[in-house]
């Protein structure tokens, strides 16, 4: 899949976390504030190396907590710079006040983020468990297969951000990429440089000719109506996605969407996956195809918002899928991505001839998931096409030792 | 616009709600809206001045957090206190604090019912 396609690009080997610091140097926001916290540390550890040997002119703020470090870029943001972060679980979870103000202000902070498993019981690996829990916050989403993704969408969330007014996240699984060095396309500064442009807001609180008061109390008659705009601005931002995109790929050749579409048009029965989990089921996917077995495979790159529509579309033909999430919603019913699947093939009507879908929690705390445990997924949805053996309606758990 | 006084409360009789589409983007507000919302009758107590022991150092207007102490240029074009602005004062009481205690021009007075 790696290959040079920006003539001027360089293949170096980069983990997840050097390459986003990568993207932050070329990025240069005038201001950064962080707070170290497993698996994230490195990226803005590797970022403060770069202010604190001059190579960048950011400003970049040591806070003692993550609620200040979103709050610090939240200010800046307001004040009219460009501002990012970095963090990770727990670390997510202390800015939990401060994400929905950034979003309810429509200040475009942006964030790196590494999915880690929330406490407790403690655990520094890989889940989806952080970010899955701020689904609802008003941020825009993106979730990366591996670095190279993690460092085109950090890119290009930069000019999403800005341009649909919302605050933007991009997510790395913990360890899996943020550790695991790969072989990445690192563009040239300038032409990244020139791609995300000069952020100019259209407002903002240091410019004292035009003042104005930002966050102020919105009561019974007006607070519906910013919801409105926020709740207007999600669905709008997917065109600008979609938009940023089609540039990226003029620009540096790389194609991205609202989600990926592998083998799947023709496909019989499919998976629906999320982050670095893709990469192994491509494997199997192309392994099923050579015995000739109709499979495909849906990645989600954007969760949100969350390009519902289009998704029922392409899976409303397919006869059986599987919805693997890496976070349990612990709602006593099912993980955060089989709702959202589930409710969008609803709604565009297909209840009654609806694909049948089972949803899988896989990789909690780290647990590993292997291309074996992809294999039995396909098998069961096989058999369940076939009718030999009846959908489970209840959430399936991988790779756990339950008896 | 006309305004009317509710229990506390000065709202404007026919103010327009603005919708979505045209409030600005975001939780924004444009700049002196307190002007219109008349704050005074929360007060309890009530700064009267004394323009007589009034010595012009403007301490007054500098702490009021609601800039309510009004000022007026004079003839040497510098700023002399012209009095309080009654819609908006609290009453919180900083001013008379802070008046320096050798004047007191400032002084609370229980608000009469």
């Amino acid at each position: 899949m790696i290959k040079t396609v920006c003539s001027r690009g360089k293949i170096v080997a980069k983990t997840g976390n050097e390459v986003m610091a990568e993207a932050m140097r070329q990025i240069e926001p005038d201001v950064v504030a962080a707070y170290p916290i497993t698996p994230a540390t490195e990226i803005v550890q590797i970022f403060s190396q770069f202010v604190a040997d001059g190579i960048i002119k950011s400003e970049f703020v040591a806070v003692e907590s993550e609620h200040s470090a979103m709050s610090t870029t939240i200010a800046a943001s307001a004040a009219g710079a460009r501002a990012m972060t970095a963090t990770s679980s727990q670390g997510l979870s202390l800015m939990w006040e401060m994400l929905y103000i950034a979003s309810g202000l429509r200040l475009p902070v942006v964030m790196a983020e590494v999915n880690r498993a929330l406490s407790a019981p403690i655990n520094i690996h890989g889940d989806q468990s952080d970010t899955m829990g701020a689904r609802d916050s008003g941020w825009i989403q993106i979730y990366s297969e591996n670095s190279q993704e993690a460092y085109d969408n950090m890119i290009q969330s930069i000019r999403i951000a800005e341009k649909a007014k919302l605050p933007a996240f991009v997510t790395t699984d913990g360890f899996i990429i943020s550790h695991c060095m790969e072989v990445v396309e690192v563009y040239p500064d300038v032409d990244v440089k020139a791609f995300i442009g000069e952020y100019k807001p259209d407002r903002y609180l240091l410019d004292v000719k035009n003042p104005y008061t930002l966050g102020s109390i919105d009561l019974q008659d007006y607070y519906f109506e910013h919801r409105y705009q926020l709740a207007k601005a999600m669905t709008d931002a997917k065109d600008i996605i979609l938009d940023v995109a089609d540039d990226f790929k003029e620009t540096f050749g790389r194609e991205y969407g609202l989600y990926e579409k592998y083998m799947i048009d023709d496909a019989e029965i499919a998976i629906v996956v999320i982050g670095s989990v893709a990469g192994t089921s491509k494997v199997v996917v192309k392994e099923l195809r050579k015995r000739g077995i109709k499979a495909g495979l849906l990645k989600i790159r954007v969760y949100r918002p969350f390009p519902s529509y289009q998704i029922a579309k392409d899976l409303k033909r397919i006869k059986a899928v599987a919805i693997l999430d890496k976070a349990d919603s612990c709602s006593g019913a099912f993980g955060p991505i089989y709702s959202d699947v589930a409710a969008s093939l609803c709604s565009i009507g297909m209840v009654s001839s609806c694909p049948k879908i089972v949803n899988y929690v896989y990789g909690l705390g780290g647990r590993e998931i292997n291309t074996d445990h992809i294999f039995s997924i396909y098998e069961k949805l096989k058999k369940i096409v076939l009718g030999v053996e009846n959908f489970s309606n209840k959430i399936e758990y991988i790779n756990v030792r339950i008896k | 616009m006309k305004k009317k006084e509710v229990k506390g409360f000065n709202v404007h009789d026919n103010e327009k709600k603005l919708s979505v589409s045209e409030l600005p983007v975001g939780d924004i507000v444009e700049a002196g809206t307190a002007v219109d919302f008349y704050t005074g009758s929360w007060r309890l107590q009530r700064p009267v001045w004394n323009k007589e022991k009034c010595i012009n150092c403007l301490i007054c207007w500098i702490s009021c957090p609601d800039s309510c102490i009004k000022i007026l240029p004079d003839k040497q074009k510098t700023s002399i206190v012209a009095g309080i602005d009654y819609d908006h004062c609290k009453g919180c009481g900083i001013c008379a604090k802070e008046c320096p205690s050798k004047i007191k021009a400032i002084t609370m007075e229980h608000e009469k019912k």
